[in-house]
């Protein structure tokens, strides 16, 4: 299998991965969609016959009627007459997702006040990528030193102590040490707010640095449980690089230790490492729902949250999609630069 | 290996011992859950008036034994000292609860709960006589018309009344009573809103014309700010019968899960392994599609669509959670499908479920077990997870919902630890006792990893 068709069959995948997560959706929330879509189009109809004026001369009656024809015709056209699980309303709901039009949310609204759905997820998903890869980057490196270290000190106090911190911090919860950080550093000691949601609007010029601080705690609290399961992960990957010949020849020409580790063996290490960070990116994105809750971080999770809460179906099937297809990009990326730096992947 | 040799193997590993010996305890801690807290104390989690009786946000009481100041501790007193008198018509019966009152901090409120039998409409007076002799009245009202049925109520200090009474006595204090809540009042000295020790003594007198009111039960709580070995939370629940609950639920959510999910995924893997060919092409890229799948938030519509009984819960996990053991156990299955045994029961004309059952899912034992252990913290943590976004089964405390409460209750910026710590904890000790147990399995099933 060449790689071009490697990539062509996971391309496929992935997108009917994409579609299947999306008919899933529709299909779970569908019945409960068709009774907010009817509504939606009759208070819109009632509004432009309002302002179009359309009964001038008409009694009360024989305006009711002319709306109602209205609707139904509107509703004929959207296709409404007929349940949601009919093929041409679910071809016509998946082909207004993929172009990206998901519709008016029924109760939250961006910041700005817009009630698109799409205007709402561009508003919310920059933060949500601004805290996961800023965490994402800082655990990477602090993962990959401390890891190549305690490789090459095998069995050291440092080894062990990584090990154990990584069984130790992957058995807690993240949203749980999230509240433990609450409680320390905005209630014990009241160095960062509770809340990550700044209190000056968008439109502010220190908006930036507010976000900024206010994002310091889920920052702390991602990396706090992150960096140890990193580190055991890219130990392990050097521990096995650090026994090759190719290292052995490199130590007795006399190359400095240091330089072996950080710059020949990670080099080698690298495929792996590089193919783990872009699968923790999208695992992490999944698990934002939970960890911006807690924090109460204006972004993608924390809006899918509130959907929930309230039951804003459109902005659910929306940031489903979103979500999905970001966590899909990653896993994708993943599968090239896995194929990229492993021969193996291509030849099959 | 036999089953002897893996657990000599076992006995030698020390942390999985660790496990073992964490994992011992809590079911030991789910049996006593199960015998010693009734089945309908727990169902009974979500039922705020099952826990009036119990203080409000309240400490742990150990907190006492290294907190310098005493903190007041919950106080029920029942069997009050009983007294009747008549005048002429008038019956008077009344009952003195008397309590000595040593901590350095107010109550956090108090309750008198009665039930009586009576018929007219009598009248119900209580007051408190202080240890610096001075008498409060706190209520004087009259009960409903009845005919010899029996009424019962509950009277909180924060009762509209009690409030006005006070109100009457705000000149014996120095100090502004307005904004003071009832306890701070009533248990305050004169000169300055500090905590006044000694014995109070509530008075309750029932007057009625005819007949007497006969007083079924009657107690007065005082509320305390330390509670139990775990504390209460705002909705005066018990923490401590909550975490104990939660621990049978975890571990069975925990082992059912995973225990569902690798049998899954190691019979398809398997299946798809032995199989090879189109089989084996199409189940894996079945396999690559639910692997793909963004687990939370499809596991969030499903909650909230389809419903959030445990049952159904535990459903959805185990969709979301083979995948990864049939990719492995694929890959192992084509690795013994080469072997000369399993060609020999080929040729001999044996059934290919035969084949995989008897010949070839034995040898992955012992890599299932480990798998299992492995599994398990997983889904409790997701589960764990999924209440905490309210997602879970309401008529059930677990350690998620727990801290889903503290979570909207706003424990953490408040202060409230007791309210945080221990379910994670329980959560993560969990965890680490299956943790620990895999990697110790782990060790048997790859001898590879043993160094």
């Amino acid at each position: 299998m060449s790689f071009k068709r490697y990539l062509l069959t996971r391309a496929i995948t992935m997108f009917g991965v994409l579609m299947a997560t999306l008919l899933l959706t529709i299909a779970l929330i569908g019945s409960n969609m068709d009774v907010i879509l009817n509504k939606s189009v009759e208070i819109e109809i009632r509004k432009m016959v309002t302002d179009n004026n359309t009964c001038k001369n008409m009694s009360a009656d024989e305006c009711e009627v002319l709306t109602q024809k209205l609707i139904d015709e509107r509703k004929r056209v959207l296709g409404l007459d007929k349940p949601w699980y009919e093929p041409k309303r679910i071809g016509l709901a998946v082909q207004k997702i993929l172009i990206l039009d998901f519709g008016h949310a029924t109760f939250l609204t961006s910041d700005s006040g817009s009630s698109d759905v799409k205007d709402i997820i561009i508003e919310k998903l920059p933060r949500t990528i601004l805290l996961f890869t800023t965490a994402t980057i800082i655990i990477s490196l602090i993962g990959i030193f401390l890891g190549a270290l305690s490789a090459s000190k095998l069995n050291s106090k440092l080894d062990r102590l990584t090990s154990t911190f990584a069984v130790v911090s992957s058995s807690f919860p993240v949203w749980w040490i999230g509240m433990l950080m609450i409680f320390v550093f905005a209630f014990a000691y009241q160095i960062f707010p509770a809340r990550a949601t700044p209190p000056i609007p968008s439109t502010d010029p220190g908006y930036i640095g507010a976000l900024l601080y206010h994002m310091t705690l889920p920052v702390i609290t991602i990396i706090l449980i992150g960096f140890g399961s990193w580190a055991y992960l890219v130990r392990n990957f050097m521990i096995g690089v650090l026994q090759e010949d190719f290292v052995t020849a490199k130590r007795a020409i006399g190359i400095p230790e240091k330089k072996i580790l950080y710059r020949h063996a990670l080099k080698n290490a690298a495929p792996p490492i590089v193919t783990v960070l872009a699968l923790s990116l999208s695992g992490s994105l999944g698990g934002a729902i939970i960890t911006e809750a807690v924090f109460d971080w204006p972004g993608m999770g924390r809006l899918y949250y509130e959907a929930i809460n309230v039951l804003d179906l459109p902005v659910i099937i929306g940031a489903t999609y979103v979500l999905t297809a970001f966590f899909l990009a990653s896993i994708f990326l993943a599968d090239i630069l896995y194929a990229y730096f492993d021969p193996r992947v291509k030849t099959g | 290996m036999n089953a002897k040799e893996i657990r000599q193997e076992f006995a030698k590993s020390k942390i999985g011992l660790a496990g073992i010996g964490i994992l011992v305890i809590l079911f030991a801690l789910s049996v006593i859950a199960v015998t010693t807290i009734p089945a309908e104390t727990f169902k009974e989690w979500n039922n705020p008036s099952n826990w009036i009786t119990y203080p409000k946000t309240s400490e742990p009481a150990w907190i006492n034994y290294i907190s310098s100041e005493k903190i007041p501790e919950h106080k029920i007193l029942k069997n009050p000292q009983m007294l009747s008198q008549t005048s002429g018509e008038v019956s008077v019966i009344s009952q003195n609860f008397a309590v000595d009152f040593n901590y350095d901090g107010f109550p956090s409120d108090f309750i008198y709960e009665y039930s009586a039998k009576y018929s007219g409409a009598p009248l119900l007076q209580m007051s408190v006589i202080r240890p610096d002799g001075l008498k409060i009245d706190l209520i004087s009202r009259s009960l409903p018309q009845s005919d010899g049925s029996i009424y019962s109520e509950q009277i909180f200090s924060t009762d509209d009344s009690v409030k006005k009474n006070l109100r009457k006595n705000a000149n014996n204090f120095t100090f502004t009573t307005d904004l003071l809540s009832a306890e701070d009042i009533v248990f305050s000295e004169t000169g300055q809103n500090k905590i006044l020790k000694g014995k109070y003594v509530f008075q309750i007198k029932f007057y009625n014309v005819a007949s007497d009111v006969d007083i079924q039960s009657s107690k007065l709580i005082l509320g305390g700010k330390v509670y139990g070995i775990i504390g209460t939370d705002d909705l005066r629940r018990d923490l401590a019968v909550g975490l104990l609950w939660g621990t049978p639920f975890a571990l069975f959510i925990g082992i059912v899960v995973a225990i569902g999910s690798v049998v899954i995924g190691l019979i398809y893997g398997v299946f798809a392994g032995y199989k090879g060919k189109i089989t084996d092409e199409s189940m894996m890229r079945f396999n690559d599609v639910i692997y793909a799948l963004p687990t939370l938030p499809l596991l969030i519509i499903l909650a909230v669509t389809l419903g959030n009984s445990i049952f159904l819960i535990i459903g959805f996990l185990v969709i979301f959670g083979w995948v990864g053991v049939a990719k492995i156990s694929r890959s192992m299955a084509i690795q013994i499908k080469t072997l000369q045994y399993i060609e020999a029961a080929k040729i001999m004309g044996q059934k290919d479920i035969k084949i995989i059952f008897k010949h070839i899912i034995p040898q992955l034992l012992p890599f299932t077990f480990a798998s299992i252990a492995i599994a398990v913290p997983g889904a409790i943590t997701t589960e764990a997870g999924l209440s905490f976004l309210g997602l879970g089964d309401p008529t059930y405390p677990t350690w998620g919902q727990i801290l889903h409460d503290a979570n909207s209750f706003g424990a953490a910026a408040r202060g409230l630890w007791w309210w945080i710590l221990p379910p994670g904890i329980m959560i993560a000790i969990t965890g680490l006792a299956f943790v620990f147990i895999g990697n110790a399995m782990d060790t048997i099933a790859n001898p590879r990893l043993r160094r």
